[in-house]
């Protein structure tokens, strides 16, 4: 009787999907005003998406469930780290709606379909709190391609600009290709185990039978597909491109949002199928099958010591840090392939922090944007007397992408390399931190650009008028940045009980 | 403040600096005067540290010991003895001294006077940590304010030097980060069980791991530590960073490098590496005499090749230096070494004595180059007759430099040599050639910058003011107080050194 319930939806289980269900409202009405508002200000979309994602964001935070929670039968689970990584996103789409409310970006210039914008936005963080829900492969398949889709127009949103829709379609092109191969590993998982669930997959699997070198291709497909999301070398050649066209609004929650929810997806994806999460003697015999934990490790290394050394000869800003982004990749790739759960607690705790000082770092260039209309370095000469609070807060948060005491950013690469230390990979406990040495030259740019150099007599030196809303959510994002850098136990616990709560599946 | 008197002399300037950035810019003088107290507040509990300090005590006093992050063991532990006594008043009075010969700093003063009292938070604490975690964040959050007092206020190759320092100085502290690593994960708390960053639990070898027994792993970890401290030191071949920030960093900056930062380097060994590896230390001995050797010799010759007056300095501080090498080599090179009480306190009381005589030096400096505004040896001559008191003064530090009887520098040069000779005879008479080589460089600069006939150009050159003065005679005091009487300074150290010693002899 039980196996007949399966699969049949549960009306009453879409309470827990609460959240989504607000985000998905907020996208239809956002567009519905959009179409009334059409031509004015688009207030009205606006204050919608930032009520929905308010109520959803409240609801995320206090609604955090006891247990796990199956929805639409096995497709969807609502467990700790799928709370977990929707409070994320949700954070990271409030932080960036309320940004791209004052970025001269998306608001200057033509007066068109501006309310789509917030839509987007309230779709695309329902696309990411699903994938970090998906436990089955039609579901990861389809929440990859909603949060695909909605990127893939916001990145072309600055229609008239020729860089805004070469992004876009470099976006496109290169998510079909990478969507196509995944597809082709999924088809391939498929035929091996005649399963679509994570749990089914890891049985048929376990079960044996399953020939090893196809296993290894499969493998190999399903990774290249993440890692196109992730931006890992060698599928990271979008990302540069894409984050220097997209507005810098839309750069910003891409360096964060859907690169944690293909962390989500792959953390789920490939604990449950291809290990028993983080039991080491039940995963065993299917480590034996495909051990790749070591293809991540040269994944891992390989993206960060491409990312940093290629960063280093950045002059963009915005090019800059989608470099350091994919460095960034490369660091939490390690606590990836420890099959611990301290690795998996520091990924999340590093997540966390990197959404908040990355959103920062990306919308001080946005404030700045507004004013300077470029985002080369040359230009950013005496920011540090022109807007001297923002830019000390950008300090804050390159400091802290550097991983320097007393920012957060420190307590998250302590806790990575922590749980690589506890695992004995030493070597890879080297490379991370000599990576994270190099970054501190790129990074480091910046501050010496807006503070040491001298301005030319061209140079204009006014003092710069940032809006009081972008000095507000920089406060928002940088007093955390301290705040956890000297007291993080909170955030620590929540991402702990996150772990705790991985529903693994039977 | 009885109570927390270290908390105190720690976070006091961090208020300070909290204050400073709240007040508005243009009320310069109120800026300094606020620094200026909220640096003498850690000098007037320095002086009540020294009444009250037990001389007979080798034991950690004035200790608060807090939980800060349970989960982890991490600790708020602070605690000195008699190692870390004389950095600790070293720190209080030559910041203040600091604060007052920066007067005349006219650029940006809020953001100077802020991050100067950071800087000297980070220092205060690194020298009364007593939890690796706590020491790490000390040693890093030195960093930021150092990198940007270069950075801004140093002279034409600030932006170089600045970056240089940072990029040499976290190299090595990344790799301290993951002995740090290591040591938490392979001691043990002797009460609790658990791991621990306390350092006195590290001491104790009865609560290593088996793995942290194994001696090629205790050989990998002192070599990660030593090249976190010999980069601070530095030590010879991690020394390159130090000419350039010397040279670039405004006065009081240098002397802040020179008279503590570089003591850093030195009390970590002696505070980490030796008692918690004790075999490493002895295993060590013979290269870290011939480290010391080459410091001392290198850095006289290279001190001889200057022509810029305060590049002379940074390579007199470079040779200088290595006395306090060979002294803590001969301290744990042999049990038998009956002289072990004349290496280790001439090691550490030379500390003292060279960050006292190199401010003086570095001060004497930065009082020509404000008026002259160069440093170059040959483009001065006949300055006694134009600045008697000015010469007088400088002289006094040059002698004391050279190791004149009489005046500090001597008295622990001719300790360490007590203390070496027994052991290394070779390394003791080698290195007496580095006096010789000093001598040289010193009177060679005394004869071309002040001696000859007078200069015209320089006739308009005012004689020391009082407030130059003000700074230059407390430290003079002290450098022919300790040269005639060291007992203050060497009872403060003795019982904890010996007992050092003699606890890592087993």
């Amino acid at each position: 009787m039980e196996a007949l319930n399966v699969n049949i939806p549960q009306w009453r289980d879409l309470a827990h999907w609460l959240p989504e269900l607000i985000l998905c409202g907020t996208f239809f009405l956002a567009l519905l005003l959009d179409l009334i508002t059409r031509g004015r200000r688009p207030v009205a979309p606006f204050l919608v998406t930032l009520a929905g994602l308010l109520v959803a964001f409240a609801y995320a935070v206090v609604g955090i469930p006891d247990g796990s929670q199956t929805i639409l039968g096995d497709l969807i689970v609502v467990d700790g780290p799928a709370a977990f990584f929707r409070f994320l996103f949700i954070f990271a789409g409030l932080i960036t709606v309320l940004f791209a409310w004052t970025s001269e970006e998306i608001m200057g210039k033509t007066r068109e379909a501006k309310g789509e914008f917030y839509a987007l936005i309230a779709l695309l963080v329902a696309g990411m709190c699903v994938m970090a829900e998906a436990r089955d492969l039609l579901m990861l398949f389809l929440s990859m391609e909603m949060v695909g889709l909605s990127s893939y127009v916001l990145a072309g949103y600055m229609r008239t600009s020729l860089r805004s829709t070469e992004a876009s379609l470099k976006y496109v092109i290169f998510g079909a290709v990478s969507s196509g191969i995944m597809l082709y590993g999924l088809s391939l998982l498929y035929g091996l185990t005649g399963e679509t669930t994570f749990a089914g997959i890891r049985q048929a699997l376990l079960a044996g039978q399953v020939d090893q070198l196809t296993l290894l291709v499969v493998t190999i497909l399903i990774l290249a597909g993440m890692s196109y999301k992730i931006a890992a070398v060698p599928f990271h050649f979008w990302c540069p491109d894409v984050y220097e066209g997209a507005p810098t609004p839309v750069a910003a929650i891409f360096s964060v949002g859907p690169k944690a929810a293909a962390f989500a997806l792959m953390i789920r994806f490939f604990y449950t199928t291809m290990v028993a999460g983080t039991d080491r003697i039940a995963s065993a015999p299917l480590l034996n099958v495909v051990d790749w934990p070591l293809i991540i490790a040269l994944i891992s290394v390989v993206t960060m010591c491409y990312g940093n050394l290629v960063a280093l000869r950045q002059n963009n800003v915005k090019r800059m840090l989608a470099y350091s982004s994919i460095a960034h990749v490369g660091y939490l790739l390690m606590g990836f392939l420890l099959l611990t759960t301290a690795g998996l607690q520091a990924i999340l705790f590093y997540l966390l922090v990197y959404t908040i000082m990355n959103l920062g770092a990306f919308l001080f260039v946005v404030a700045i944007n507004n004013h300077l209309r470029s985002e080369n370095l040359e230009d950013y000469v005496g920011l540090g007397f022109r807007a001297p609070w923002a830019a000390a807060m950008m300090v804050v948060f390159l400091f802290s992408l550097v991983g320097i005491p007393p920012t957060a950013g420190f307590v998250g690469k302590f806790y990575l390399f922590y749980a690589v230390m506890a695992e004995q990979w030493h070597w890879l406990a080297i490379v991370g931190v000599l990576n994270s040495v190099v970054s501190l030259f790129y990074y480091m740019k910046i501050p010496k650009a807006m503070y040491f150099t001298e301005s030319g007599e061209t140079q204009p030196t006014g003092k710069l008028r940032i809006a009081p809303l972008q000095h507000v959510v920089l406060g928002v994002l940088c007093v955390p940045m301290l705040w956890l850098g000297l007291y993080w136990i909170f955030f620590k616990d929540a991402a702990d009980q996150a772990i705790a709560r991985f529903t693994v599946g039977i | 403040m009885g109570e927390h008197i270290l908390s105190w002399m720690t976070f006091f300037p961090v208020i300070g600096a909290a204050v400073i950035a709240f007040l508005p810019a243009e009320k310069r003088e109120v800026i300094r005067t606020t620094a200026a107290a909220a640096a003498a507040v850690p000098l007037i509990l320095a002086v009540k540290l020294f009444i009250e300090f037990d001389r007979g005590s080798s034991a950690f006093q004035f200790v608060e010991h807090y939980e800060w992050i349970k989960a982890f063991n991490i600790e708020y532990f602070m605690g000195i003895d008699g190692l870390s006594v004389p950095m600790v008043l070293l720190t209080a009075f030559l910041s203040f001294l600091c604060i007052i010969a920066s007067w005349r700093i006219e650029k940006a003063v809020k953001g100077y006077m802020a991050l100067f009292l950071l800087l000297e938070a980070g220092m205060m604490g690194v020298f009364c940590a007593l939890d690796f975690f706590l020491f790490y964040v000390f040693w890093e959050v030195m960093l930021l304010p150092m990198y940007f007092l270069i950075g801004i206020w140093g002279g034409p190759r600030r932006e170089y030097a600045a970056i240089k320092f940072f990029l040499y100085t976290l190299a090595g502290s990344v790799l301290m980060l993951l002995a740090m690593i290591a040591f938490y994960l392979n001691v043990q708390d002797p009460v609790t069980g658990g791991h621990t960053f306390n350092m006195l639990h590290m001491f104790d070898q009865a609560n290593h791991s088996a793995w942290l027994n194994i001696t090629n792993v205790r050989h990998w970890l002192w070599i990660a530590l030593f090249i976190g401290f010999a980069i601070k030191v530095p030590i010879f071949p991690f020394h390159t960073w130090l000419p350039d920030a010397h040279v670039e960093a405004p006065t009081a900056v240098s002397v802040i490098l020179a008279g503590i930062l570089l003591k850093m380097g030195t009390y970590g060994i002696l505070r980490i590496s030796y008692p918690i590896l004790p075999d490493c230390a002895f295993w060590f001995s013979i290269p870290l005499a011939v480290l010391g050797v080459i410091n001392i010799l290198y850095g006289a010759c290279c001190a001889m090749a200057q022509s810029d007056m305060k590049k002379l300095v940074a390579y007199s501080s470079i040779s200088h230096m290595g006395y306090v090498l060979i002294g803590m080599a001969a301290a744990v090179s042999t049990v038998q070494n009956v002289n072990y009480s004349a290496a280790i306190n001439g090691a550490v009381l030379q500390m003292f004595n060279h960050g006292t005589i190199t401010a003086m030096l570095f001060l004497c400096v930065g009082v020509i180059y404000d008026r002259a505004h160069h440093r170059e040896i040959n483009g001065f001559g006949g300055l006694g007759l134009q600045m008697p008191v000015y010469t007088s003064v400088f002289s006094f530090a040059l002698f004391a430099a050279l190791g004149l009887p009489g005046l500090s520098g001597f008295v622990s040069e001719a300790m360490i040599f007590m203390g070496v000779f027994p052991v290394y005879r070779t390394v003791a008479i080698v290195s007496a050639l580095g006096i010789i080589i000093g001598a040289a460089y010193v009177l060679w600069m005394l004869q071309r910058v002040f001696l000859g006939p007078k200069q015209d150009k320089y006739d308009e050159l005012p004689e020391i003011s009082t407030r130059e003065m003000f700074t230059l005679v407390p430290i003079g005091i002290l450098v022919l107080l300790f040269g005639v009487y060291p007992m203050p300074i060497l009872n403060l150290m003795k019982v904890s050194l010996n007992n050092l010693i003699k606890v890592m002899a087993g």
